[in-house]
């Protein structure tokens, strides 16, 4: 079989190519899964380049991108397939007048004409590559996860009408996660794990800089400086990578060259959505409360 | 590039000893995962150390909260591994090797073991390490850290003495905090204007990030030492934490509340999202009647199609009555940062605290968006001591009877906290006993292990006998599950 990628590193400056900036977790992970043929399970706090990964491989691999999109009440009609039933029962009537027995006709409405394809039998039944991006996976209740199961370990859909449709080339599958429910140990098990976390400074700057040409070095660098820092407070919800990204772009269109307390403060609500976040976060940045013990290292 | 030929075998050997100690510090390890790490090493270049460390923790580690179980164990299990961090043969301290841009005397590493004459003078070494943080430099961290550890940590093969001590040692010897303060006032004076509060903190911010890193090394280089003297299982015995669901809440350090209160806010929200579908789903209304027979009509009169009304689960009252004397006060501190946390998926949750004596302490979540100065309010405000701070169940729950009983309804769900050590007083279980006809129910949980229940002068079961039932509370994963059952 033909791998997709050589090795980590490939993985890695491909995705620079599409402005996605990974890192060697990240790279090793998408690297392996297509060597093992596993899907990935994704998990990390909101706006950290979860979905953009899936996104971002899709198109360095010039496949096209089938996305499911879970939800609370997810079933196998909207996830799996639906047999066509208006169309069946028009057959039915059709049908009525000639003089073809049942049997025909049974073997009729339950064939391919009548198959409504949902996300994951596309994935399966497509001749061209794709990425399959389960999104949000831990919406869905542990009984409807069971469904995902029999695709992410064999890649095959059951369809009792029909039989065992396998896939006829094995597509990297990403399936994220925000967890807020732990997920069922037979879907982990299934899968590779990685956690995307928000990154560490350098990298943040250089993702600034790449998604946001305009901006200029040192900007980026006090924007990533800033979010580092409030990311050490205790908040209810620390910025994401896309908050950061909205906030530098909000920086430059205000035309700031260098931020100040004053600025910074004025904008928070850019970074942080809860109120006494931001109270928290403004009174840090004014200096009241690493001033106040000089010398003692806030633990991280 | 793929190497496809099968791992040799040592590698095998270290691999399975590796997993059977990730099994050991409780992670859950299966068959299917054990067997994909063995694939997924066979298609990595071995010599990257990093690529190495991911392919084990993708196919091992499904939960970020085990994540530093699993670096701790892969640290000393390969932490020999790697050409940076080679080793001479025998007991003797492994030598700086990369002496490449270092101005400092390549011929130090010659010092070994005893430590003693030094080329290089604790002024020196003090300078060295300044510029190193000023420029945050890598690979000179890296050789000062292991040139600090052999000459301050005094480390002697085969003293059976933990890691943390060395660490102590050569730290004190440092002064980081001195370099801290040293670098910002040199940041002070370099910049043309006086600095802002903002840039004075992210300079801070920056250098003490550099010194986390460097306290990193010389704690890894510590532990690479001690790994070579004592062996791979030893050490990693030493170092087995638990994980954050299973740390004792009776017993847990400073560090372990620390990964404790980081653990408990997701765990609210797992919490809160599993009791709101539970009461929206797997419930049905009473039946129908009247609906029921009308529908019955189209079938003859055969009622062969139930209506039921729509459902309306009542959210329960909580009622939380807590013991915070000092045995068992982190336990209470969690239990109700998790209720309040929650509180949503109740129609109101009140909070008593106690000690001898008993306080409401409601208000002092209310309107808090931050619960943990909530908490700190409790501990330092509520009003629960009556003669001696000692323990006194009998005595809080009569209080507790007299002032708040009537308001225990129906619909009232009531949790005491407590080991149930009553120093020996009256238990007064008759108030327990009345609480449970009037609420709904009552549980009690208990912080203590099972074992040591009714040993002493703990007589949970006293209190036990009227309850709807006693729990054993020990760590986040039996509070998790006791809170399931809450409805």
């Amino acid at each position: 079989m033909d791998y997709r990628f050589e090795n980590p590193a490939a993985v890695r400056t491909r995705l620079r190519e599409v402005d996605y900036l990974s890192d060697e977790a990240i790279a090793g992970v998408v690297f392996l899964a297509d060597r093992l043929g596993k899907p990935i399970l994704v998990e990390g706090p909101a706006g950290t380049g979860k979905t953009q990964l899936a996104k971002s491989v899709a198109e360095i691999l010039g496949a096209r991108l089938i996305r499911l999109q879970c939800y609370e009440g997810l079933d196998e009609s909207k996830a799996l397939y639906e047999w066509n039933y208006k169309k069946q029962l028009l057959r039915i009537q059709a049908e009525r007048n000639s003089d073809s027995s049942w049997e025909d006709i049974e073997t009729d409405i339950f064939s391919d004409e009548f198959l409504l394809t949902r996300p994951l039998l596309e994935a399966i039944r497509s001749e061209d590559p794709v990425v399959l991006l389960i999104d949000e996976v831990d919406r869905v209740e542990v009984e409807t996860e069971a469904l995902l199961l029999e695709i992410l370990s064999d890649y095959q859909v059951s369809i009792p009408e029909l039989g065992t449709i396998e896939a006829r080339q094995i597509p990297m599958v990403f399936l994220t996660s925000n967890n807020t429910r732990e997920l069922s140990e037979a879907l982990k098990r299934r899968c590779l794990f990685l956690h995307i976390d928000y990154p560490d400074m350098d990298r943040e700057k250089e993702i600034v800089l790449t998604r946001i040409p305009e901006i200029t070095d040192s900007l980026a660098d006090q924007v990533a400086r800033i979010v580092r820092s409030i990311r050490q407070l205790e908040l209810k919800k620390s910025p994401s990578v896309s908050e950061t990204l909205d906030w530098a772009k909000t920086l430059l269109i205000l035309g700031v060259e260098s931020v100040t307390e004053a600025e910074a403060i004025e904008t928070l609500n850019i970074l942080l959505k809860y109120q006494s976040d931001i109270a928290k976060a403004s009174k840090e940045l004014q200096g009241d409360g690493g001033a106040k013990k000089p010398g003692v290292p806030r633990t991280s | 590039m793929t190497s496809t030929e099968a791992t040799p075998s040592p590698m095998l050997e270290l691999l399975s000893g590796f997993i059977v100690e990730l099994r050991a510090a409780g992670l859950p390890v299966s068959l299917t995962e054990n067997l994909d790490a063995m694939e997924a090493i066979t298609h990595i270049p071995i010599e990257d150390r990093d690529a190495f460390k991911y392919a084990l923790a993708a196919t091992l580690v499904k939960n970020n909260s085990h994540w530093r179980a699993f670096d701790t164990v892969f640290e000393v299990y390969f932490s020999l591994r790697g050409n940076e961090y080679s080793l001479g043969g025998g007991d003797e301290l492994p030598e700086i090797t990369d002496d490449d841009e270092m101005p400092m005397n390549p011929d130090a590493g010659g010092a070994g073991a005893g430590g003693g004459g030094e080329a290089m003078s604790p002024e020196q070494m003090a300078e060295m390490l300044f510029q190193a943080m000023r420029q945050g430099d890598d690979a000179l961290m890296r050789a000062l850290a292991r040139q600090a550890v052999t000459r301050f940590a005094g480390m002697e093969p085969g003293r059976p003495v933990g890691g943390t001590y060395y660490l102590y040692r050569t730290l004190r010897n440092l002064d980081l905090d001195g370099v801290l303060e040293r670098l910002m006032e040199e940041a002070q004076q370099e910049s043309p204007a006086p600095l802002t509060p903002l840039e004075e903190r992210l300079e801070r911010d920056e250098f003490e990030s550099r010194i986390d890193r460097m306290k990193k090394e010389i704690e890894a280089e510590i532990r690479r030492r001690l790994v070579a003297d004592r062996g791979v299982e030893a050490m990693a015995k030493t170092l087995r934490k638990p994980l954050p669901e299973d740390v004792d809440f009776m017993h847990a350090n400073r560090e372990e509340l620390v990964s404790l209160r980081k653990a408990i806010y997701p765990l609210t929200r797992k919490l809160a999202v599993r009791l709101a579908r539970k009461r929206r789903h797997g419930r049905k209304g009473p039946l129908d009647f009247r609906a029921t027979v009308r529908q019955s009509l189209s079938y003859g009169g055969v009622p062969a199609d139930p209506r039921f009304r729509y459902p309306r689960p009542s959210k329960p009252e909580i009622f939380v009555v807590a013991d915070i004397s000092g045995s068992v006060a982190a336990f209470a501190r969690f239990t109700l940062q998790l209720v309040h946390a929650i509180s949503g998926q109740f129609s109101r949750v009140r909070s008593f605290v106690f000690i001898d004596g008993l306080d409401e302490v409601t208000q002092y979540f209310e309107g808090v968006e931050d619960i943990s100065v909530a908490i700190h309010r409790v501990n330092t405000e509520a009003d629960v001591v009556w003669v001696d701070g000692h323990s006194d169940y009998g005595h809080a729950f009569e209080v507790f009877w007299e002032k708040y009983g009537r308001e225990v309804g129906p619909k009232t769900t009531v949790l005491i906290l407590g080991d149930a050590r009553n120093n020996y007083h009256a238990s007064q279980s008759w108030t327990i006993k009345e609480m449970s006809k009037k609420a709904r129910h009552v549980y009690w949980l208990n912080p203590e292990p099972k074992a040591y229940w009714d040993t002493g002068d703990s007589i949970v079961s006293d209190y036990g006998a009227h309850t709807d039932g006693v729990y054993e509370c020990r760590n986040l994963r039996q509070l998790e599950k006791f809170v399931d059952i809450l409805e």
